[in-house]
């Protein structure tokens, strides 16, 4: 793996499945009397929030204090930052206190890739959001989530989503979740659709590994998963659309539409999610939403992301290698990093 | 003042000659001339062009001290072989009124460097509303001739047909910066691949395209001519030569990096790269080379435009837009367009002096190198290749997309009206 | 050399300790010696430490129901995350904590591991079991003693004492993991390896 997740274009196949599998075993300790491990005693982490983001922050700041890791929140409200420090030196304030890794959520696109690359400062960068580039840790509990539940708990480690349908439906242009979900599910062998209307999908979308389509009936029965984006009701006064009423017939999903879906697909949301606008309230409280388990997940995997990037003196060792169909788990794990069997 | 012979230059790229400046003029021009009496400058295997003209250049002064000077700027501009720039009127205050440009052009003169020619805004603030006093800064001091609310395009129709069909009474010329508002809303960098990718806000070629499209359309229909600032994309290339070709006054420019850098460079999203028109694609870039070398696009225009470090050291979207290019420009033109076979030397006097002081009309720039001319010129070593290291820029400011960049040229002397400005590639 | 290499040169170079027999051998000793400490191991349960102790503890589990004719409950502890030299090394992937249903509180754990070594692996597994329950008594079975410890831990069941110097590395292979039951001695590599 790289020394920062920025984007999750940036994951190698390998690098993806030994964070799934990472989160796997994270996940367990949620079931132990302490939820606590030692791991990252001593180590100091930063969560710098330029937005808002509650869901995020405490999503991480749960996994980071589960690791045992020193927190500091930092909000951009009220800050420094309000009275114009730049964030360039917002971060140098940081890393003078002795920051190991900052966790990043920012409005521009960009941000955590600059705060990586400028040379400004030494510290891990993790993007928690960025602009409507990138959301890698969403990409990665959404990959997880749909593993879970497609391929199962058990049966789904060392594997990746290969052949998996996904369809992501929603205001693709302005979203960081969906950029990083194409990227991270086409690394993992899924086949995505992308479903908006035309005013929602990027100019220069035909480069991505994905297909696009305008109609969301037909993708439905051809869909493993159907994960819904939020779409602001704002969008409707810059003309992406006319009404809401006229989106939430097109492109919502409804009972009737779930009813299309194969009887053992998924729907998803990254939320917070708008009942009634992309999402009924029929649909959101059914069984088959996975909501409440993504935000679960999103701690495991968290907790990954942060062990396999500060756990050790380097980022964790993968090495890319075709996939291989028959997984004895044991062999799988050892081939990906070190031998744990030293220094008994 | 003295006498200085040029020995052994190549005159626009042509054979070896000598030239005998005399004071503010040049004397003579030929084979194996005397040089008695004369400081002998040897010019073997360099290429002597007229000084180089600059129709867009951003000199701050007033209001931006901090990222440049009139005084500044001009040591940048003979530093990269310029004798005469157009400072645009996007200043605080802004270039609107008489005693603005007059102040501009007179700090120009005082300093020596390299004349300054102001721009003056056409509309009042550049706000697009309201006529500025065009005629007044015409007869002003300063004797603006190109008006442009660059930084800003004058979108309103009408204002843009008034501001075209006004200046005709004194020979003026309207620069469009062509960048319709609302296609461009929020825009971080070019509209496609690269900006999906990068969540970036789009800025399409079709903002600059339909502008310009409108007001050749418009020049035409009140017999004006139009200068098109900065143009970038293949698309404004076919239509600039489809209204060339029905006879429309049009003339247009391009910049260095709009003819070297494509919007791939954003991926690192270094603020360095940030630009307004913004980098486009490869293809644009070959279009662009294209259409200077076929006289479609008239000039070379730096768009020069400085900026403290503190406004580019920071997140993409917070950066400010603009890159230094004076100092570079000859080097990224020879690299383009001269090495590339597209344009020869004298090509190059034509798109960086002869035409553009022609549509600025800078008198006394843009001339020939022969007898009786003013000694505007610029000594280049063709032969030097070397790392861009903006730390030995004479501009204030270090925004250069070129830093560790091998360019090739380097130019080593510059006379304005016979007196050197550089010697040796060091400021007078 | 790749590891495939490495592996055939190490085995060639390599002396066998304990050879198969030897090893279901000690297994027996070891599953009798804790029904009579344990008082017939009613309470006992396995932890195998990843990935060759896990084996071994179900080895044991196996031997201890043909004595007792009782299921003995055994899983394993991953000790990743509770290992002191984390920053020495990029971080390793972790392997599977299983408890069994029942849990630990009020039994009596036998940690199962294949070599004992330094004692640091069975410190950070003292740690993990910390967190997961608060067991009667723990005890410690290893397959081998290799000496050189580094902190004040002892093992109750030991299949072979085996004095090593610190350039020799001990290689413990099952079936389950490598094909084959054996214990190999051997010199260690020069960059560092998967050997004990």
């Amino acid at each position: 793996m790289q020394r920062h997740l920025i984007s999750a274009a940036d994951l190698t196949r390998d690098d993806a499945v030994l964070i799934l599998d990472t989160a796997e075993e994270m996940a367990r300790v949620a079931d132990r009397p302490i939820k606590k491990l030692p791991t990252l005693r001593g180590r100091t982490v930063v969560n710098l929030f330029f937005e808002d983001s509650t869901r995020t922050r405490i999503s991480f700041e749960a996994a980071e204090k589960r690791l045992s890791a020193d927190v500091i929140n930092f909000t951009a409200k009220g800050s420094s930052v309000s009275k114009g420090e730049s964030l360039k030196d917002t971060a140098q304030t940081l890393e003078a206190m002795g920051v190991d890794a900052v966790v990043i959520r920012h409005g521009a696109s960009g941000a955590p890739y600059r705060l990586a690359t400028s040379g400004w400062i030494d510290a891990a960068v993790i993007n928690a959001g960025d602009g409507t580039h990138q959301h890698p840790t969403q990409a990665l509990l959404d990959a997880f989530t749909m593993r879970r539940r497609l391929v199962g708990r058990d049966a789904g480690v060392g594997q990746d989503l290969s052949g998996k349908r996904i369809t992501i439906v929603g205001d693709v242009l302005h979203s960081r979740v969906a950029r990083s979900n194409v990227d991270l599910l086409h690394t993992l062998g899924a086949e995505v659709t992308l479903v908006a209307p035309p005013t929602l999908v990027p100019v220069g979308v035909e480069t991505w590994p994905c297909e696009i389509s305008y109609d969301l009936d037909t993708t439905l029965s051809k869909s493993d998963a159907v994960m819904m984006l939020r779409v602001q009701r704002e969008r409707m006064n810059a003309a992406f659309f006319p009404t809401e009423r006229e989106y939430s017939r097109r492109y919502g999903l409804d009972g009737d539409r779930m009813a299309k879906m194969p009887e053992h697909a998924i729907v998803m949301h990254p939320g917070p999610m708008v009942r009634g606008m992309e999402i009924t309230a029929e649909v959101a409280d059914s069984d088959r939403c996975t909501v409440v388990e993504q935000v679960a997940n999103g701690v495991s995997i968290r907790m990954a992301v942060l062990y396999l990037l500060l756990g050790g003196n380097e980022p964790a060792v993968t090495h890319t290698r075709p996939p291989v169909s028959h997984h004895h788990p044991s062999n799988e794990r050892s081939a990906h990093t070190i031998s744990a069997d030293e220094e008994k | 003042m003295s006498k200085i012979l040029i020995r052994g230059a190549k005159v626009l790229g042509g054979e070896p000659q000598d030239v005998l400046i005399d004071g503010r003029t040049i004397a003579e021009v030929g084979v194996g001339l005397g040089a008695e009496g004369a400081e002998v400058v040897e010019a073997e295997g360099k290429v002597l062009l007229p000084g180089l003209v600059d129709l867009h250049t951003h000199l701050r002064e007033p209001g931006r001290e901090d990222s440049e000077t009139v005084l500044t700027g001009t040591r940048a501009a003979a530093a990269g072989g310029y004798t005469a720039v157009f400072a645009m009127a996007n200043t605080f205050p802004v270039a609107d009124t008489a005693g603005v440009v007059e102040q501009v052009y007179r700090l120009g003169q005082e300093h020596g460097y390299c004349d300054v020619q102001p721009i003056g805004a056409v509309t009042v603030g550049l706000e697009g509303k309201k006529l500025a006093e065009l005629g007044a800064m015409h007869e002003s001091a300063a004797g603006v001739t190109v008006f442009s609310d660059d930084g800003k395009c004058v979108d309103d129709a009408v204002i843009m047909r008034r501001a075209l069909e006004y200046v005709k009474a004194f020979g003026g010329v309207v620069a469009q910066h062509a960048q319709e508002p609302r296609l461009t809303e929020g825009a971080q960098m070019n509209e496609g691949i690269v900006s999906a990718e990068l969540g970036l806000g789009g800025w399409p070629a079709v903002a600059e395209e339909s502008i310009i499209a409108r007001d050749v359309l418009l020049a035409e229909h009140v017999s004006s001519r139009v200068h098109i600032c900065h143009l970038s994309t293949a698309g404004s290339v076919e239509i600039v030569r489809w209204a060339k070709s029905r006879g429309i006054d049009v003339t247009a420019e391009v910049t260095p990096h709009h003819l070297l850098l494509t919007d791939e460079l954003v991926r690192t999203y270094d603020p360095v790269y940030k630009v307004n028109p913004p980098l486009r694609t490869e293809r644009d870039v070959m279009a662009l080379r294209e259409a200077l070398a076929d006289g479609t696009i008239d000039i070379v225009a730096t768009d020069h435009a400085p900026h403290p470090h503190e406004d580019k050291d920071c997140e993409w979207a917070a950066a400010a837009m603009g890159m230094v290019g004076l100092e570079t420009a000859l080097s990224v033109v020879q690299q383009t367009m001269v090495e590339t076979g597209l344009l020869d030397w004298a090509g190059v006097a034509d798109r960086m002096s002869f035409k553009p002081a022609l549509i600025g009309r800078a008198a006394g720039h843009g001339r020939p190198v022969s007898a009786g001319e003013p000694a505007n010129l610029t000594l280049l070593d063709t032969a030097y290749r070397g790392p861009v290291d903006p730390a030995g820029f004479a501009s204030r400011s270090r925004n250069t997309p070129y830093e560790g960049r091998e360019l090739p040229g380097r130019v080593t002397h510059t006379w304005l009206r016979g007196k050197a400005t550089l010697v040796d590639g060091k400021l007078a | 050399m790749d590891t495939e290499q490495y592996k055939q040169q190490y085995e060639a170079d390599a002396r066998p300790v304990l050879e198969a027999p030897d090893i279901a051998r000690v297994l027996t000793r070891i599953a009798h010696e804790i029904v009579e400490r344990a008082k017939g191991a009613d309470d006992v349960v396995l932890l195998g430490i990843p990935t060759r102790g896990v084996f071994l503890a179900r080895r044991l589990a196996d031997k201890l129901e043909e004595i007792t004719d009782r299921k003995i409950p055994v899983g394993s502890l991953d000790i990743t995350m509770y290992r002191d030299d984390l920053r020495m090394h990029p971080p390793r992937a972790l392997a599977r904590t299983e408890i069994p249903g029942d849990g630990i509180d009020g039994r009596l754990v036998v940690l199962v591991d294949d070599v004992l070594f330094s004692g640091r692996t069975i410190r950070a597994a003292l740690d993990a079991l910390n967190d997961i329950g608060r067991p009667r008594a723990v005890q410690l079975a290893v397959l081998v003693d290799r000496g050189h410890r580094e902190l004040p831990i002892r093992a109750d069941y030991v299949g072979k004492n085996l004095p090593t110097s610190l350039r020799e590395t001990v290689k413990v292979q099952l079936a389950e993991e490598d094909g084959r039951d054996t214990v190999l001695l051997g010199a260690k590599r020069t960059s560092s390896g998967a050997q004990q």
